[in-house]
């Protein structure tokens, strides 16, 4: 590993604009406008770009360097664990990185033009420049600790941007809803760590644990690690199998995967230009590039493999399914997204890492395109997002028209756009899997049914919203908007185009894809298998290759037959002869009202059993014997004031007593509550002494 | 650990006599005035301590912050109470058996865990000044949170003064 | 009698740590509930200073100490100015008196 210290300049310079327009942009705005805030604030993601282009270059100029490194200081020594402070570049991290800044500086240019005139317009930018500061320190992070750093950063991020028009409760809620579901994962993530630290950092044997002399969370050193204890089980299940369930299920948080995966639906609540680049390109990939970057991890363990594996397929084909009936725009992309973030997590689960890592880039251009046309139109209808009442804009919109055409042609595999190539390589490294838990073809068979429907429904969007009879909006038919927004499409088309051209497959050159051979550096460990590959020929690729071309036609040739020009009854009779399926997928399998009656009204109703103690039996119960103690004052004096006077006085002033007495556990008094706490110490330590004691230390 | 009773050791408890008897009257005195002095004692009896554990630097500065300044700061507190020679009034006792039997149980939980804590210990070295590897340590690793504690403390005066300035309408 | 050691600094210090604690809880008088609490962290003190002699902290458990004692008067000065506020509005500086977070 070579030193690099400016590799720091990549994540701080986000950093700087953040800071710079979080401090600084209300005053800029209102002295001197909108424009002094972009300058800033897109102008520093444009120099992150640059400096991580330049540390790529930097590292691909050195043939037999693996990465780079830049080390500040040691963060945290205790014991045998020591972390440092430690960005590390290797040929994954870099291109994540350069994915990064290029597609999120190209939507901060977008974004100009969306947020224009958004009182907020400052906050937004500010907020988008944290974000592209914790997305980079995820992708650079040396170790698991500051990726983890850069995994809440992120997710706070999400928070802060779905809520971004917080007056809105339904946008606060959405907020509140992915940062709680974040939180689940985050637990997995944890104990992830936790296992890896237990199961690698210290010994066994007959007498009990033994803390190690050495552990360490570096990227660079825990495959090392990992390869002296991968037989270490822990309550009986391999170490590595644990720790990387645990992890994904970190994953299944961020990249929003069953059961996970209700949150990213409703984080369409947020502004475009945020679902374009959190919750499509950058940040919900997160969790396919922790796989990929753990993947020595699941290399050890072809059950944890097997879960990524199914989970992935299994979310491909299910998002698409819903996808299918959605009518809010955003809607359909999130489902979309879902489902792509199976793919790529089908990839990586089959030990495909480079398959896995290609779709995610191709994937975050195309998908941005698709958000970034879809805001255009969102725009062009007046804050509109319902696609039955739109039609016929693409006689108006022209660029967001073709822009979005050809990132559906990515999207849905057909040839001529880097989707084609990104999504067959991994259904075919899927088919040509072996050794896991399932057979390949059964994960080819979903992504397979998936990809049809992936077609059915982005198609069915595109003919929704561009063609038919032009809309018109208060009498005026819709705009095309500015450059700064067409423009920022036509380069994510471009880029979506030009990347095949790294992934053009082995079955056509006879040599494996550019872009393998640039990762292989990166999935290569001494004494690790690799991939489980079944052994099928070029011929199969090929044949497979053709079957999903067929089955993109076939969802292509629906969505014409239904929704072109909007004419077609046939969409109408389909739904009233299976009225209840649709339904049922239009209510989205009513996951969320499972959810809600399983998981968060049990919790509410724990709080409110909390609260109910608190009020009744604590207040109330002075209440309540106070409100019984003066009906019945009223009572026997209005039947007998004089006699009974001082009878009832005497009452009342017992309730009152009882009532000071139950209210000073609640008083805001300062000695109380010190008390309370002293107390707590005690029973802790009481509690840790009895322990001790029954144990027998 | 066996030795002769040598003049440290006569040192200590002479000093630690004075420091839990100042904590008794600090914290069961009745006149306020008392307490705070009975504080005095503590904070001078804890000033000695130090120079028994060889801190020459951190006895001088107990002496110099607590009893040159907190202390004074203290009593000019108490000089604002209205009618000190009425303990009830000034000082009246809240919760005083609860805040003995916290105190107790502490101590005993305290106690019992300490007694028995196998505490790697090695041998003192010999007397010696320590300030000027204090220094060094605090020009070294502890230079950061030097800096953050000057500007701690800069915040604190300015937030002292905004708090305790007489607003407008307030008297 | 053994000679001093590690044990007699720790014992002490717990002494005054829980005579600052019976202190801080008994009183009503904000003074001597700050009385209560610069006694707890001169036992902390205390504990260190011992750790730094007796332990294989030499100067870092100095260092530690001298943070405290700042922060002590730090904690001090912000506290008794809190008194004078609330003496200045509610005549009296009885905690149980300022139990309202507004008004």
């Amino acid at each position: 590993m070579t030193e690099f210290r400016l590799l720091w300049l990549i994540p701080l310079l986000p950093l700087l604009g953040a800071f710079l327009s979080g401090a600084f942009g209300y005053r800029l705005q209102r002295r001197f406008g909108e424009r002094a805030v972009a300058v800033v604030s897109v102008g520093l993601p444009w120099l992150a770009f640059g400096a991580a282009a330049w540390a790529l270059l930097r590292l691909l100029s050195q043939g037999d360097v693996h990465a780079l490194g830049a080390r500040l200081w040691t963060w945290i020594a205790v014991g045998g664990l020591k972390v440092e402070l430690a960005l590390h570049m290797d040929r994954l991290s870099g291109m994540m990185a350069v994915m990064i800044t290029l597609v999120g500086s190209l939507i901060h240019v977008y974004s100009i033009g969306y947020m224009k005139k958004d009182e907020g317009f400052w906050r937004f930018f500010a907020f988008l420049n944290l974000f592209l500061f914790a997305m980079l320190t995820l992708v650079l992070a040396g170790n698991l600790l500051l990726l983890f750093v850069g995994w809440e950063g992120v997710g706070l991020c999400s928070y802060l941007l779905i809520g971004f028009w917080y007056r809105d409760l339904k946008n606060a809620r959405a907020g509140m809803k992915a940062f709680v579901v974040n939180r689940i994962g985050d637990f997995g993530f944890l104990a992830g760590m936790l296992v890896l630290f237990w199961g690698l950092g210290g010994s066994w044997s007959e007498a009990g644990y033994r803390p190690g002399e050495f552990f360490s969370l570096d990227f660079a050193e825990l495959p090392r690690l990992l390869s002296g204890a991968a037989q270490r089980t822990l309550w009986g299940v391999p170490v590595p199998t644990l720790a990387g369930v645990l992890f994904f299920v970190g994953a299944c948080g961020k990249s929003a995967q069953i059961p996970l995966y209700v949150w990213l639906p409703d984080a369409m609540a947020g502004p475009t230009p945020v679902s374009a680049l959190i919750h499509a390109a950058t940040m919900v990939t997160a969790g396919v590039y922790l796989v990929a970057r753990l993947n020595f991890l699941y290399l050890a363990s072809p059950t944890a493999m097997t879960v990524v594996a199914v989970v992935g397929a299994a979310t491909a084909l299910f998002a698409a399914t819903i996808g299918c009936v959605q009518n809010d725009i955003k809607k359909v992309l999130a489902y979309s997204t879902i489902s792509q973030l199976g793919y790529m997590f089908v990839g990586v689960g089959v030990g495909a890492y480079w398959a896995g890592a290609y779709h995610l880039l191709t994937h975050a251009f195309f998908k941005a395109c698709l958000f970034l046309g879809a805001g255009s139109v969102i725009l062009a209808m007046h804050h509109e997002q319902d696609m039955q009442k739109m039609g016929g804009l693409g006689r108006v919109m022209p660029f967001t028209r073709w822009t979005y055409w050809y990132a559906c042609v990515a999207i849905t595999g057909l040839p001529l756009a880097s989707g084609f190539f990104s999504k067959d390589e991994i259904l075919w490294q899927a088919y040509n899997t072996a050794g896991l838990g399932v057979p390949g073809w059964f994960l080819w068979l979903l992504l397979f049914l998936g990809a049809g429907l992936t077609s059915f429904y982005m198609w069915r969007s595109y003919f929704l919203t561009f063609t038919g009879q032009t809309v018109k909006i208060h009498g005026e038919e819709p705009e095309e908007q500015r450059p700064v927004i067409t423009g920022v499409l036509a380069v994510l088309a471009v880029g979506a185009g030009v990347l095949m051209f790294v992934g053009l497959p082995e079955a056509w050159l006879g040599a494996p894809p550019a872009f393998e051979q640039y990762l292989e550096p990166v999935f290569k460990h001494g004494g690790l298998a690799r991939v489980y590959p079944a052994g099928q020929g070029h011929g199969v690729e090929l044949l497979l290759m053709l079957a999903s071309v067929a089955v993109a036609a076939i969802g292509l040739g629906l969505a014409w037959w239904f929704y072109r020009g909007r004419s077609s009854a046939v969409p109408e009779r389909l739904r009233a002869a299976f009225p209840r399926l649709h339904r049922l997928v239009q209510d989205k399998y009513y996951v969320d009202e499972t959810y809600d009656a399983a998981v968060v009204q049990p919790t509410l109703e724990l709080s409110r059993a909390a609260s109910w103690f608190d009020s009744r039996i604590i207040d109330g119960l002075v209440n309540l014997s106070g409100g019984v103690t003066r009906l019945l004052a009223f009572l026997d004096g209005a039947i007998d004031k004089y006699l009974v006077d001082g009878l009832v006085n005497g009452l009342a002033r017992l309730v009152r007593a009882a009532g000071a007495a139950a209210r000073r556990w609640q008083t805001g008094r300062l000695p109380n509550y010190l008390a309370g706490l002293a107390l707590g110490t005690i029973v802790l330590f009481a509690l840790v002494r009895l322990l001790q004691a029954a144990l027998g230390w | 650990m066996n030795g002769d009773f040598t003049l440290a050791d006569g040192v200590f408890w002479l000093l630690s006599a004075a420091t839990a008897l100042g904590g008794l009257g600090a914290a069961l005195s009745r006149n306020i005035v008392r307490a705070v002095f009975f504080l005095l004692l503590t904070f001078a009896g804890v000033a000695g301590l130090y120079g028994l554990l060889s801190a020459d630097f951190l006895a001088a500065v107990q002496l110099m912050v607590y009893v040159g300044g907190v202390l004074v700061l203290m009593l000019f507190a108490v000089m604002l109470t209205s009618q000190i020679d009425q303990a009830h009034q000034s000082n009246p006792v809240g919760s005083r058996w609860l805040g003995i039997a916290c105190g107790a149980a502490m101590l005993a939980v305290l106690w019992t865990t300490l007694v028995r804590a196998p505490f790697l210990e090695e041998s003192a070295p010999a007397y010696a000044p320590t300030t000027a590897e204090l220094g060094h340590t605090l020009t070294g690793i502890g230079f950061l949170p030097l800096l953050a504690v000057g500007l701690l403390l800069c915040a604190v005066i300015v937030g002292a003064v905004v708090v305790a300035r007489r607003g407008p309408g307030t008297e | 009698m053994t000679s001093v050691g590690l044990h007699h600094f720790v014992l002490l210090s717990a002494v005054l740590f829980s005579l600052g604690i019976a202190c801080a809880i008994a009183r009503r008088n904000a003074v001597a509930i700050l009385v209560g609490i610069e006694l707890m962290l001169n036992a902390a003190a205390l504990n260190l200073a011992a750790f730094s002699r007796f332990g294989a902290l030499r100067a870092e458990g100095q260092l530690f100490v001298l943070f405290v004692i700042v922060l002590a008067a730090a904690e001090a000065v912000v506290g008794l100015a809190l008194i004078l506020a609330i003496h200045r509005r509610l005549r009296s500086v009885d905690v149980h008196r300022a139990d309202s977070l507004k008004g």
